[in-house]
């Protein structure tokens, strides 16, 4: 299989995912964060939080809410054991809270292979604005792919 | 709860008190699973990890980077945050005992904040980084 650049530029449907309260409990359970502030909106706004607000890794769970998941996959036309996630950034302009409602614009802004073509990485970047239209974040990613002719030798 | 570092206060070099971490567990990885909506089989269906030439399931990248998250929110509020990346240098298995350390890297000024930048990293019990990251927190 080949690289095809023509994917860059390419813009995913955007779509929106609220931030939900029991989400973010089991996001917090998971990566073992405590902190009273990601549960209790009391403790929260004693904090200063105008609600409770989000962990700042709690962005994936929300670009995770795609209804057309799995759209760079099938961009690639790739299996998903064959991806690796190489590097995450995040830019955070507000914090993001419970019961936002945020939408998700991704599009592909670079792709580019290594070791002779037996790995692509592919850059993505996702635009992320609440209710308001605010920008809240902007998150970067860059996925790996194992190309399946190199994986297959 | 982290408090808001004071610019005047924070020097180069200075360091976060390190978090050393549980040994990661597969129940930890179904409910990153669950809770991050990142479905990929590979991270808790081992039958799956085999056929693609994995010993066993891994840990989710991003389980991980909510490890710095954790780390960066326990030296700067939440709200204080504004940048966190990373990049997945190797591979986090079931089992390994992973320590949470950063240093200031940088103070600046830029957009009327005071600016404090971080190298963050999640290390196993080999010494191996497994992410190597950055932050960016505003200071007071």
């Amino acid at each position: 299989m080949q690289l095809d650049k023509k994917i860059i530029g390419h813009e995913f449907k955007a779509f929106s995912a609220v931030a939900e309260a029991g989400k973010v409990r089991l996001f917090c359970k998971a990566i073992g964060e405590e902190d009273p502030i990601y549960l209790d909106e009391a403790v929260a706004k004693k904090a200063g939080y105008a609600r409770i607000p989000t962990p700042p890794t709690f962005l994936q769970a929300i670009t995770n809410d795609d209804p057309e998941k799995g759209g760079l996959l099938k961009l690639l036309n790739v299996d998903i054991g064959l991806i690796l996630h190489g590097e995450q950034h995040y830019d955070y302009y507000a914090p993001v809270y419970v019961g936002d409602r945020i939408t998700c614009q991704q599009k592909v802004v670079d792709l580019y292979d290594k070791k002779g073509g037996a790995l692509w990485f592919v850059v993505s970047e996702t635009s992320m604005k609440d209710q308001a239209g605010k920008l809240v974040a902007k998150a970067t990613g860059i996925t790996v792919v194992r190309n399946p002719d190199a994986a297959k030798k | 709860m982290a408090t808001v570092p004071k610019f005047s206060e924070v020097k180069v070099g200075d360091a976060i008190t390190p978090i050393v971490l549980p040994p990661i567990t597969r129940h930890q990885l179904a409910l990153y699973c669950g809770g991050s909506g990142d479905h990929n089989p590979i991270h808790v269906d081992l039958d799956f990890a085999k056929k693609f030439g994995f010993k066993d399931v891994f840990a989710h990248g991003m389980l991980s980077m909510g490890f710095l998250g954790r780390l960066v929110t326990s030296y700067a509020p939440r709200d204080r945050i504004r940048k966190l990346g990373t990049r997945f240098t190797s591979i986090t298995w079931v089992g390994d005992v992973i320590t949470l350390q950063g240093k200031v890297t940088g103070k600046r000024e830029e957009g009327g904040e005071k600016l404090i930048d971080l190298e963050v990293r999640c290390t196993n019990q080999n010494g191996q980084d497994t992410l190597q990251g950055h932050a960016t927190v505003a200071a007071a």
